[in-house]
């Protein structure tokens, strides 16, 4: 578990950190949409996977909040790129990203009741953690556009509430 | 029946008197990227508090055990102060968002 956890952290961090699947090249704003995008995504289907499998009510509750507030903040998105006629740009990182969320998903599949939620929210927690460094570090810092700079500050803010929520369902789940 | 009467006009002006100096005011709290604005507020009971929720994301203003108000997306929501104290609040959805209400008597 510690060690499975631990690799898929170390695989989101290798996207993100200096040499990864970036490269040393800033990533433009069209990448930056994709990429931001796509982890919205990927967390959603993480939701509703364990809004089907999970049968613990503070779990759900979390994952429903997941599914609420990624779906917003992908519509503004949306909203976004239409308005700035910018076309997303897949990317490795947004690659990346999607194949380390269906690792994660088909492994999260095999699992049942307190294993699978103490699984899914150890996974919520490190997610969020490394995207929000991700922000942090190469997304907001590389945006051009000052309105997807905007849109990603505020993605930062609430994403580290999730972190912060994961975490206390984590320590909760313990 | 004149008892009854001069009740009723004492009753009355008493009521005018109460009523004139303590008008309920709104107070206006507004959330802006997951925090509300002012954090803390002071209020009077009858005052009546109105969240302006700015984000594009569901929001509630809740007191564990009480109130819970949900604040939809670019929506705002009402709460009429009915008792006095001191009340933390938070929203159910973001739970690191977090406010307080002193309502005075």
């Amino acid at each position: 578990m510690t060690i499975r956890l631990t690799t898929a952290a170390a695989a989101i961090a290798l996207l993100f950190g200096t040499g990864g699947a970036l490269g040393n090249d800033k990533p433009t704003d069209p990448q930056i949409a994709h990429i931001a995008y796509t982890a919205g995504v990927l967390d959603v289907e993480a939701a509703k996977q364990a809004i089907a499998t999970s049968k613990n009510k503070t779990v759900v509750e979390f994952a429903e909040s997941m599914l609420r507030d990624h779906e917003s903040v992908n519509k503004q998105a949306l909203d976004l790129v239409k308005k700035l006629n910018v076309t997303p740009e897949d990317n490795d990182t947004s690659k990346s990203l999607s194949q380390a969320a269906e690792a994660k998903r088909q492994e999260l599949a095999k699992l049942k009741g307190e294993e699978f939620d103490k699984a899914y929210i150890e996974h919520e927690v490190a997610f969020h953690k490394q995207v929000n460094g991700a922000l942090e570090t190469s997304l907001i810092p590389s945006a051009r556009n000052a309105e997807l700079k905007s849109l990603l500050e505020t993605g930062l803010k609430l994403f580290q509430g999730h972190q912060q929520h994961a975490e206390h369902v984590a320590a909760e789940l313990k | 029946m004149f008892i009854t009467r001069a009740a009723t006009v004492l009753f009355s002006m008493g009521a005018a008197v109460m009523a004139t100096p303590s008008q309920a005011e709104t107070i206006h709290v507004a959330i802006d990227r997951l925090v509300y604005r002012p954090a803390e507020i002071e209020a009077k009971v009858g005052d009546e508090v109105e969240w302006v929720n700015r984000d594009a994301l569901v929001h509630t203003a809740t007191v564990k055990g009480g109130a819970d108000v949900i604040l939809p997306a670019k929506k705002s929501g009402r709460l009429v102060l009915q008792e006095a104290g001191s009340f933390d609040y938070f929203c159910r959805y973001h739970p690191n968002m977090k406010g307080r209400i002193t309502v005075r008597p």
